[in-house]
């Protein structure tokens, strides 16, 4: 019989590799520009270093607010959708599948300028913060309701049978294992929500993009600007990435630490 | 111990599963046998205190038992039970399913319970299998793991649905000697099985349910010597049939 063995490459096999791939991938780029004769001079950006630096904090900021308030809305909304009362259910089920079915462009429009003129929400912070967590909480809805339905339903028998008690299996059983289970699909949509907080320059919110186009319209240098925020973008989402490495391996089952030892 | 049924009804969706079953019980060891579909894990489970019949009354020793949510709960805590599969917690390793009902149901100290469960591994032969997880665990290791934690809180009864059901005949013999051993102890239990073997020799008495209802029950030395009902002569030939 055929033996195939599943054996971790080498240190210097896996180096060799990652340089062979960054060569390409700088080798195309570099190829790209100088067909075009593109000469990029990235120091012209130097003195917007102080708008570009407050312009990055606001695009933090707005995530990780986006990030607490999505992450709420996404909860009830998954328990709401499966709730026995039917105008509840009705109602999450009508808000997922509406936010999920129309462009994030549309809904800050309308909720920028319809919804929030008409209850008097004025604040563009405030109302980029609400616009992006509304959008952001029914794809996370989504991810919660079908890491909850992978559950066997078996687990919670157990509990039950074992005599703990509602809110002690939610905090011991579901729980732990809905946290390994959508933790991958929770940092994707945290690095999506990173980059669609782009959108929010479109009602004036100071962040990152709109930033950089006020600069672009001041030195005219589009391609540097632009790239420069692309990288930007890019430190942020994958440091979402790797920090939720981490997060899983504490999750995971064969990586966990034994707390009982 | 003893256990009554009256006049117990269940139905799923409009599926008929216990009709009236009745009868009184001096429980030591009892085996429910009988053909699938029979409605033995629905009378399991109501005994457990895990689903509530649609009408009749359950009384253990004389009280009878609440289908309430509180009363339910605190019942639950003193009766073990042991499901077909997948009865451990998927995402803890084997010792801390033991720990997990001592410490979080019964309010038990750590140190206290970490002695208790490891006492238990060590009595079963399940010490090196302490830190792994479920997946990494032979069916006969969960299984045996699983009544392992089920004795633990020193339970007045001992539930078993199906417990060998999904294993193969060594697990089996593995588990049912773990059982045996424990009723030897004095442990009381009721057991769903298909081990026609198991329920003739280790247990003392055997219920035999068949079409939503007992049909014969007795003692176990009796009943497969001398089955009274067409039914259950039907049904033990079948099974029966191809015996070494």
């Amino acid at each position: 019989m055929k033996q195939t063995l599943s054996k971790e490459p080498s240190r210097s096999k896996k180096i060799a590799s990652a340089i062979f791939v960054a060569i390409i991938l700088i080798g195309f780029l570099w190829f790209s520009v100088n067909a075009i004769n593109l000469k990029l001079d990235f120091s012209t950006l130097y003195q917007y270093r102080y708008r570009l630096w407050e312009g990055f904090w606001m695009t933090v900021t707005i995530s990780v607010a986006s990030l607490i308030v999505s992450l709420a809305l996404g909860s009830l909304s998954a328990l709401g959708q499966n709730s026995r009362i039917l105008v509840i259910s009705y109602f999450c089920k009508a808000y997922v599948q509406i936010i999920r079915g129309t462009p994030l462009l549309v809904q800050i429009y309308f909720f920028y300028y319809i919804i929030g003129t008409a209850w008097g929400v004025n604040n563009r912070y405030l109302a980029g913060v609400l616009i992006l967590s509304i959008f952001e909480g029914a794809y996370i809805s989504e991810i919660i309701r079908g890491g909850l339905a992978s559950i066997d339903r078996q687990q919670y028998e157990v509990a039950k049978s074992i005599g703990l008690t509602p809110a002690k299996t939610l905090q011991l059983v579901t729980f732990p294992i809905l946290m390994a289970r959508i933790l991958p699909a929770l940092a994707g949509q945290f690095a999506s929500i990173i980059k669609d907080s782009s959108l929010l320059s479109v009602i004036a919110v100071i962040e990152l993009t709109q930033t950089v186009q006020e600069i672009s319209a001041d030195n005219f240098r589009m391609f540097e600007n632009y790239l420069f925020v692309g990288v930007l973008y890019f430190i942020l989402t994958f440091s979402v990435s790797l920090l939720s490495g981490g997060l899983e391996r504490r999750y995971n089952h064969e990586y966990r630490v034994n707390q009982y030892q | 111990m003893n256990i009554e049924l009256i006049n117990i009804s269940k139905t799923f969706q409009d599926e008929l599963v216990l009709k009236d079953v009745s009868g009184s019980f001096d429980i030591h060891s009892i085996a429910i046998i009988g053909p699938s579909g029979g409605g033995k894990s629905t009378l399991l489970r109501i005994i457990g205190g895990l689903l509530t019949p649609d009408s009749g009354a359950l009384k253990i020793d004389g009280e009878t038992i609440e289908f309430s949510k509180r009363y339910l709960h605190n019942y639950r805590r003193n009766i073990g039970f042991v499901f077909q599969s997948k009865g451990l917690f998927e995402h803890l390793t084997a010792i801390e399913n033991m720990l997990l009902p001592l410490i979080h149901a019964f309010g038990m100290g750590k140190t206290e319970a970490v002695e208790v469960s490891s006492k238990l591994f060590e009595r079963f032969g399940l010490t090196d299998e302490k830190n792994k997880y479920p997946f990494q665990l032979s069916g006969g290791q969960q299984q045996r793991i699983a009544i392992a934690r089920a004795v633990a809180v020193k339970p007045w009864l001992l539930l078993l649905d199906e417990p060998t059901s999904a294993l193969d005949p060594e697990y089996t013999a593995e588990v049912l000697n773990m059982l045996g051993e424990l009723q030897n102890d004095g442990l009381k239990s009721i057991i769903v099985t298909h081990e026609m073997g198991f329920a003739k020799n280790a247990c003392e008495k055997v219920i035999f349910l068949a079409q939503n209802r007992i049909v014969e029950s007795g003692n176990s030395s009796q009943i497969f010597k001398h089955p009274q009902t067409e039914e259950l002569q039907a049904f033990l030939n079948k099974i029966l049939e191809w015996k070494v």
